[in-house]
């Protein structure tokens, strides 16, 4: 029997480096979107916090034990690494594993990296916050990971894209020094 | 042109997709009469100046919103959320 091989999203593409950016991907093991029923919504975030989340605001997450809650639109959560508990009559939830390519950028220029791609002012973004943007012409869903940190989901089909985009920016910033 | 949605700040035009003229989310009843719906699917204003649109931030948080803006000055005056699309 044939024996089955996984790779993941950026398989043979990261991590790089160019000068002191770093681009690296992030694996994950579950996600799921989550988009309560009209009505439902605050019955779907006592569901969450019994798992440790709760329902995020816009433009915020909610992370514990290992999982996150994300705002990923109006109406819509992403629930990642988490014990989605069973939210039948209360919202619609959509198997996302191995749906999205996740990557970390990273390192002193982050910010002056991404401002290249991105139309939006991150500088303001607290950490754990994150926006539905796009990152050239590809819808994307970023997070503030950390001072000077992002995480950026992009669909699973445009990982070399992002990778090849976000890489190009990387060396512009690197060659100005 | 940068738009300000509600619910995601000010954001970059090209993140918006428009969807017609505002009258367009007040649809006439069922039997509103054939006038009433031809005005509401045919006859259109060509306003020179402020006029009211319903914008989607179609690759943001996905609302559909009502935006004010000049058509001579392009200047965005301001967005709402469209009625039904909190929540």
């Amino acid at each position: 029997m044939a024996k089955l091989i996984a790779l993941t999203p950026c398989a043979g593409l990261l991590p790089v480096t160019e000068g002191s950016v770093t681009l690296t991907e992030i694996e994950m093991d579950r996600m799921a979107s989550i988009a309560p029923f009209a009505g439902k919504a605050a019955a779907v975030g006592k569901a969450l916090k019994k798992v440790g989340l709760g329902w995020p605001a816009p433009g915020t997450s909610i992370t514990g034990k290992g999982a996150e809650a994300a705002w990923f639109a109006t109406g819509k959560a992403l629930v990642i690494d988490a014990d989605v508990p069973d939210l039948a009559g209360l919202a619609a939830v959509t198997d996302q594993t191995d749906g999205w390519a996740a990557v970390r950028i990273e390192g002193a220029g982050t910010l002056d990296v991404l401002a290249r791609l991105l139309p939006v002012d991150l500088r303001a973004l607290a950490e754990g916050g994150c926006v539905r943007t796009v990152v050239g012409h590809m819808q994307a869903h970023v997070t503030k990971a950390g001072p000077e940190a992002f995480r950026i989901l992009v669909f699973r089909s445009m990982a070399r894209t992002l990778v090849h985009e976000l890489g190009e920016a990387m060396a512009g910033v690197a060659a100005r020094g | 042109m940068r738009i300000t949605c509600p619910i995601c700040g000010e954001r970059d035009r090209r993140e918006f997709y428009y969807g017609g003229n505002a009258v367009l989310a007040d649809r006439p009843a069922r039997d509103a009469g054939e006038a009433a719906w031809d005005a509401y699917i045919h006859l259109r204003d060509n306003p020179a100046g402020t006029s009211r649109e319903l914008w989607q931030h179609e690759v943001g948080c996905g609302a559909w919103m009502v935006v004010e803006r000049d058509t001579v000055t392009h200047a965005v005056h301001g967005a709402t959320l469209a009625p039904g699309a909190a929540r």
